[in-house]
């Protein structure tokens, strides 16, 4: 009975123990603030040091700085503050890809998150062209590098010609899908069109096997579709007051004079709105984050996450 | 109660003190700081940096590796030799046994670390003929080395309370470096959701937190540690042992020693 008791109190005393240490460990990660963060990580910035003290286990260490980087990402990108830097992203994924040049989800992944504008991404396209140049060079025979590269020469820099040699390097590799030549030519025909753009992201949410990057893709679609709707609806109205010498008040009018057959619906599933002077809107900017047309004069993007 | 922790502390400590392991790992320790001078001549102004860097990376990792292995001889080398018969047959309780057994080995880290920091100041002071008011500050780097042997002292005898000497070895040194990283396990917890996240978080709060007491490289470069961080850091430390120690008593009132 006693031993029992004694069991009991020195189990409670366990609990007690550990729940205290649970509490002072939150106490101390507030008091280290700044410290803790990811901030520190770059006391080793030279991966050739990083590969010697790390014994030849420099596949792990990459694992780790891959793991860091991602960290780091989504760390300034929860906080969605508009002022957002990314310096230390570039030197993260060079440290990695130093560390295991054969990483290609580092290329892939990196290249995306660097190229992108703030606050979702780094907005450096420049450093995102040149670790894909660098992952290309370690891995020639990997063509989707290549389109990775054409499209950030495309959408982010406008080099239509650099993203037009990209296309074409990548499409002689034996290995590449057959569109690959399809880009390129449409590169160097029909770069400002946006079926071009449309087409890239369409092959891009094709080919991605990650959900992230899928779902990139989509939103950038569906910012295209809308753009295209917008111009579309607003030629529409322009027909309309044409034919009755007024602009219509809303859609119906429209419907009725068989310029429409329902109302138009924007890619968030709500319906464009139509303004007195005849233009097109969307309802809520935000759900469609890249869009360019349609937008609310004096609109300013959500900072919510 | 007393008088049986301190005997039974006091007894460990001579013990360790004989033990030839200890003074090889002393010496290499010392050797090491006293090469870091060394280390500073083949670079460019980084001399004092790598000689605090080197030197206190040492006293860490050489009291880390007596903490072990000391520490899993503690319980096993008492039912190996049968003294541990002789000690429970007198009016020592299981609890007294093991918490006089982590007093003992604390002591003697103490000890070293006393020795080895006397020995990095010795170096320091020839390395940069003369001491700095900046230098007190490595002290606070010392002070948490010294918290985390608390806290490895008791995951060791933890360990050692059910396993062999070998296994007790290669699960202490496997915690030590996954709390190590405890820091990027938070930070995964943070990122995480549903289930993951609680995991996660679960394994983070479980394993020691090692990052926030490695401080060498803020005191390197002359940062100072607030005292919030001192404070909280030894409450952690105490508390964290004090959680494995219980946990070691636990196994051990139950184990069956016949």
């Amino acid at each position: 009975m006693n031993t029992r008791r004694n069991t009991i109190a020195i189990a409670v005393l366990l609990v007690a123990a550990f729940t205290g240490s649970v509490l002072s460990l939150n106490g101390v990660e507030a008091a280290r603030g700044r410290q803790a963060t990811l901030e520190e990580i770059l006391y080793i910035p030279s991966a050739k040091a990083l590969k010697r003290m790390g014994l030849g286990y420099s596949g792990v260490l990459a694992d780790i700085y891959w793991t860091r980087a991602v960290q780091y990402y989504g760390q300034k990108l929860a906080t969605r503050r508009p002022d957002l830097r990314y310096d230390l992203l570039y030197p993260l994924l060079d440290i990695t890809t130093d560390l295991d040049p054969h990483l290609i989800v580092v290329y892939e992944f990196g290249s995306v998150f660097l190229s992108q504008r703030p606050p979702v991404g780094a907005g450096q396209p420049d450093k995102a062209v040149a670790l894909l140049e660098k992952g290309i060079r370690n891995n020639p025979d990997y063509w989707r590098l290549y389109f990775d590269l054409g499209c950030i020469q495309y959408f982010d820099r406008k080099d239509y010609k650099a993203a037009q040699e990209a296309f074409e390097k990548g499409s002689e590799n034996p290995k590449s899908l057959i569109w690959m030549k399809t880009m390129a030519a449409s590169m160097a025909e029909r770069a400002n069109d946006p079926e071009t753009a449309l087409n890239l992201w369409t092959r891009l949410y094709e080919t991605a096997s990650d959900e992230m990057v899928k779902q990139n893709a989509v939103q950038h679609i569906e910012g295209l579709r809308a753009d295209h709707e917008v111009l579309e609806l607003e030629r529409r109205v322009k027909m309309y007051q044409q034919r009755t010498g007024r602009l219509p008040s809303n859609w119906y009018e429209m419907m009725h004079e068989g310029l429409l057959a329902q109302v138009p619906m924007d890619p968030a599933d709500k319906p464009y709105k139509l303004m007195p002077d005849g233009t097109v809107q969307v309802e809520d900017p935000d759900s469609i984050p890249f869009l360019t047309k349609g937008i609310p004069p004096g609109w300013k993007k959500s900072t919510k996450p | 109660m007393i008088a049986r922790l301190s005997a039974i502390s006091f007894n460990t400590f001579r013990e360790a003190v004989r033990d030839r392991v200890l003074y090889n790992l002393v010496f290499f320790a010392l050797l090491l700081v006293a090469a870091a001078p060394l280390f500073g001549e083949i670079s460019i102004g980084l001399e004092k940096l790598i000689l605090v860097n080197v030197g206190l990376s040492a006293i860490s990792i050489f009291g880390i590796i007596i903490a072990i292995f000391i520490g899993i001889g503690l319980v096993s080398k008492e039912i190996e030799k049968k003294t541990l018969y002789t000690i429970l047959s007198r009016p020592v309780r299981r609890w007294e046994f093991i918490a006089g057994k982590y007093l003992g080995l604390i002591m003697t880290l103490v000890v070293n670390a006393a020795f080895m920091t006397a020995g990095f100041y010795l170096a320091l002071l020839v390395a940069s003929r003369g001491l700095g008011k900046d230098d007190a500050g490595l002290l606070v780097a010392i002070y948490f080395i010294i918290l985390e042997f608390f806290i490895v002292t008791a995951i060791t005898l933890l360990f050692s309370s059910f396993s062999s000497p070998i296994l007790a070895a290669v699960f202490a040194f496997a915690l030590f470096a996954i709390g190590s990283f405890a820091e990027d396990l938070r930070n995964f917890a943070a990122l995480a959701t549903g289930a993951t996240k609680w995991l996660a978080t679960g394994a983070a709060y479980l394993v020691p937190n090692f990052s926030a007491l490695n401080v060498i490289s803020q005191v390197a470069h002359s940062q100072s540690i607030s005292g919030r961080l001192i404070l909280l850091n030894t409450v952690y430390a105490l508390l964290y042992s004090l959680t494995a120690t219980i946990g070691a008593i636990l196994i051990f009132e139950r184990r069956n020693l016949k």
